[in-house]
Formats: structure tokens, sequence, C-alpha cells
């Protein structure tokens, strides 16, 4: 086991949106400008479809073409060698300088450098050279991925001065906000399906949030979010702050590079929900190279969708241009994103990489839920187990070959969905304390049968 | 009754800081396209070149997304309710 730890034209810039009041009056922003404010500074935002320029802000949509914002790194920015990065702290911060601030970061700051997993006998299980296994199901906080997208997004609404911060969530992202604004002293509003695990619900409500069961889908809170950010002018991680929060899945793909020894691996199979993380892991590789950190192409990058709800995996089959989108019928709620943001950027990095995507079922998914327990001694909600079940599909395709160093990005904790393994589990045997009832089970365990009925 | 179109903070700067229109008609595309009228501006961010949605935006009528509800084609009635919001978010 191995642990540790483009310049584009200029366009006009513009103020954010101005909330309103509750009587739908525009009010006073929430927002202070971050240069007042002192310590860290978002960086400004670039149109990733037209190239319009903005002021460091809480918007995520260009008000030219309503496109997505990124934040827009100074290209002449002075950047630390290896050396440097690995003589900081264990955090995610310590890949600061692609991170979109400047300045030094003041809360979530223990964030980041989860285990890499050496994982040979699932690299056996899917003929490839070597596999690992990137454990987020053990981050800090909140045991999943989406505590490196909070950290970053809780820093942003902090400089800007808001008071107020939330998300969408199919629960994963509720947990991680409404831990890190409990920690910030932040009121937190936390939106989520009204049928979400009870792991997850349970995971939010004991920091003291704001949560609110809607009903519908995951799509529908969604909406319902974008209109909640634009009312009431409250940081929302995944709607006004989403240009700053995106950055932060960045650093799975620097973690892996700098476990690897400062090399890439030939594939990574990550699981789609909006789209978001595997069109990161493509940036962070990629900023990587220029910077001169690792060498070599780019992973394959891979998808993994529950046939449930694969918009993405979908387009990526049909070589289509548009996303066309589901209703969520799947266990795997926290990837069940039928409208998925990123789609079309996720389905451009799955294709530019030479990477493709896999859908698989309720069942599989599931059984890959057991395979990696089995395998490596990690247990992860239903999103790893659609990961580890794609992988296999791809495995079996062909997509993942032999001479191949694979890397799955486990994205949360199993004991969020435990719902999700009961039934095909079972109960464990219950004897008197006695050793003449244990005997029986193990003579049985020794034909191979197995301890549970 | 007109039906009712609310609009994202983004988009309601092209309609004179409305964030609330109305218009009229048998379809949304049609009502769309009242509204276009009344704004010009709004026009090029609720329709693409070919007459579609715009592909930035997300349509509810009366709460449902209406790429599951015959998109433009959809039949509206008095009082139906329709909601503009940007595309990109969530996740």
């Amino acid at each position: 086991m191995t642990t540790i730890a483009p310049p584009l034209p200029a366009g006009p810039a513009a103020p954010p949106d101005r909330p309103l009041a509750l009587d739908g009056q525009a009010t006073a922003t929430h927002a202070v400008p971050p240069s007042a404010r002192g310590g860290i500074d978002p960086l400004p935002l670039i149109c990733r479809r037209c190239g319009a320029r903005f002021d460091p802000a809480p918007i995520a949509i260009c008000e030219e073409c309503l496109g997505p914002l990124d934040p827009l790194y100074d290209r002449l920015r002075p950047l630390p060698d290896r050396a440097t990065i690995a003589a900081r702290p264990a955090s995610l911060w310590r890949y600061r300088e692609w991170l979109p601030f400047a300045g030094t970061p003041t809360l979530s700051l223990d964030t980041g450098c989860t285990p890499l997993v050496d994982a040979p006998a699932l690299a056996r299980t899917l003929g490839v050279a070597r596999a690992w296994v990137k454990n987020d199901s053990v981050s800090h906080p909140t045991l999943s991925f989406k505590d490196r997208v909070v950290a970053a997004a809780i820093n942003a609404a902090v400089a800007f001065g808001l008071d107020t911060f939330g998300c969408a969530s199919t629960g994963n992202l509720a947990n991680a906000v409404a831990a890190q604004s409990a920690r910030a002293g932040l009121p937190a509003w936390i939106f989520i399906p009204h049928d979400l695990e009870l792991g997850k619900v349970v995971g939010t409500l004991v920091y003291g949030a704001h949560v609110v069961r809607v009903q519908g889908t995951y799509d529908d809170v969604n909406r319902l979010c974008a209109q909640v950010a634009d009312r009431f002018g409250w940081g929302i991680a995944n709607v006004n702050l989403r240009s700053y929060y995106g950055e932060g899945s960045k650093t799975v793909a620097f973690e892996i590079a700098e476990q690897l020894g400062w090399r890439l691996p030939t594939a990574v199979v990550a699981p789609m929900a909006g789209g978001s993380l595997v069109s990161k892991l493509r940036k962070g590789f990629a900023e990587f190279q220029v910077a001169g950190l690792v060498d070599g192409p780019l992973p394959r990058l891979y998808g993994a969708q529950a046939a449930g709800c694969a918009p993405i995996a979908r387009l990526v089959e049909s070589h289509g241009d548009r996303i066309i989108p589901e209703l969520p019928r799947t266990i795997a709620r926290s990837i069940a994103i039928g409208n998925p943001a990123d789609g079309l950027t996720a389905a451009g990095a799955l294709r530019e990489t030479g990477g493709w995507a896999a859908a698989v079922s309720d069942e599989a998914l599931v059984r890959g839920i057991r395979l990696l327990g089995e395998s490596t001694g990690i247990f992860t909600e239903t999103a790893g187990g659609v990961t580890v079940a794609a992988a296999l599909d791809l495995a079996r395709a062909g997509h993942l070959r032999p001479e191949d160093e694979v890397v799955l990005c486990i994205t949360g904790n199993g004991l969020k969905t435990v719902e999700a393994v009961t039934t095909a589990l079972g109960d464990a045997p219950i004897i008197a304390p006695r050793l003449r009832d244990l005997e029986p089970l193990v003579r049985a365990a020794a034909r191979g049968e197995s301890p549970t009925h | 009754m007109p039906i009712t179109i609310t609009l994202p903070n983004v988009l309601a700067r092209l309609a004179d800081g409305h964030r609330t229109v109305e218009g009229a008609g048998d379809t949304l595309g049609d009502v769309v396209a009242d509204v276009s009228i009344q704004f010009p501006s709004l026009r090029s961010r609720l329709v693409d070149d070919a007459g579609n949605p715009y592909p930035f935006v997300t349509y509810y009528l009366n709460d449902e997304d209406i790429r599951f509800a015959g998109g433009f084609g959809a039949t509206v009635r008095d009082g139906d309710e329709v909601i503009v919001v940007p595309a990109v978010a969530g996740g």
C-alpha cells in the first residue's frame, strides 16, 4: 500500500447578479470585494465558450452567452517543483498554485492526500499489469471526494463575504458542505432529493445544517437551487460558486501523479454524475504535464455510470453531440444526475484521451462493491461499485489492456449506503457462546460455504 | 390569462430587469416567440439559430423539463408557468 500524501481574448468585466429580497426587489449584494477583506483572493473568470472575462465574483454563468465560467490563471505565475510540493503539508493545498485563488487559504486546510492503495488482486481480476485504488472513501472530513470541491468553494464563499453556504446534493456534497460550514461557522442550507439514503441525511443533519428534502429527483433539486442562488444571494457551492468549486477535483489527478512517483497511469476509471470529475481529471493531469512535473501521454480516461441513469455514457456510445436527459432509475443515487451540467465536457475528455464509458446494472454495481471489499479491504458506496463494475466491463471489452496501469477512483464510503448491499450480504449467523455451536460454521467455511445466510 | 415565464437574473437584465415576463400562444414555442418580440435582446438567449431551445438554458413547464414534454411544441394553457434556468449548474 502506497500512502503519502491558456491565454484567451479579453471581454467585458461585469459585476455579479444582484440577489433579490423576498419581495423580489433588488438588494445590496452580499458580496464584498475580496481585496477589501484580505486573505485569499479568488481568481478572475473566463467563459469557456466565448472567452468573455469577468472580475472575481460568485457567478458561474457567462453574462454574454450563458456558457460556463472557469478561473483564469496567470500563465506566468511561479510554479513549485516536485521537491517543493513534496515538502508541503499533506493536504490538497500543497497544489495551491493550481487552485483558483491568490493568497493563503484559511479554511479546510486538512482535506486531501487520501491513500493510493496498491490492488494486486483487483489487477489480476481485471487482467491488467497494475491497479490502484484512489481511496477518497476515507477523505477528511466526510468520507467522499466532495470534501475536495467544498474546500475550494467555502474559501471562495468566505472571500466573497457570502453569509450563507449551501448546495444541491445527492448526498456526499451535502455531507461535505454541512461539515465544512459548521467548522467555518457559516449557516448552511442543504437541498437534497426527498428519498436519499438515511446515512447521507443523518450525516448532514448532525452538523446542524438546514436540510430541505425536495420532492423529485436531483435534477429537480438542482433547478430549485439555481433559483435559490438568484433569489437569496447565498453561496451555493455547485451553482454560483461552481467555477471555483470544480477546480478542487483536479487535486485527485495531482495526488495520483505524485503518489505514483511523479508519473501518470495509463488509464483511470472514475464515476460520472454531473461529469465534472473526469473533466477535471483531464485538466489536472494536463496541467502537471505543462508544468513539467510529469512526462508521457495523458491517461486514457474511462467514465462509469449506472445503466439506470447514464446520459453521458450513452452520449459517448452514440458519438452524439448533445446530452439527452434521463429520469434516474438506479440505486446509485450519488451519481443519479439525469441532466449532467458537464456532460459534454466529460464526453470530450473521454474521447480526447482515447477512453470510453460504460454503464452497469444495479446488480453489477452491488457485485462491484463486494469485489472491491473482498479484494482490497475498501468498503465503497454505490458509485464505487459502479466504478469497479464498469472497470470489469471495460476490461472484458478490451478497453483495458494487459499492459495497463489503472487507477480506479473510489469516491465515497460504503457506510453511507449500507442499504445497497444489505440484502446481498445476508445476515451473520447468531450462536450461543459455545464452541460446539461454532464448529459447524468453521467446517462449513472450510468447505467454501458462506458464513452468512 | 397569459403564460408566465420566470427568468434567471442573468437573463432578466435582457428583459429590462423583469424577472417575470408574460407571453401568449398555443405552444411553448409560440409563447417564447411572443416574449422575444417584446424583449428582442432575449431572443438569442432563449432560442438557437435553428429555432430550438438555446442549449445553455433549461425550460420547465409546470415543473417538468420540457425535454420530457414535447419541447417547444408542448401545448400550453392559460395560467401555465414556465421557469428558465441556466443549464450549467449542479453536479
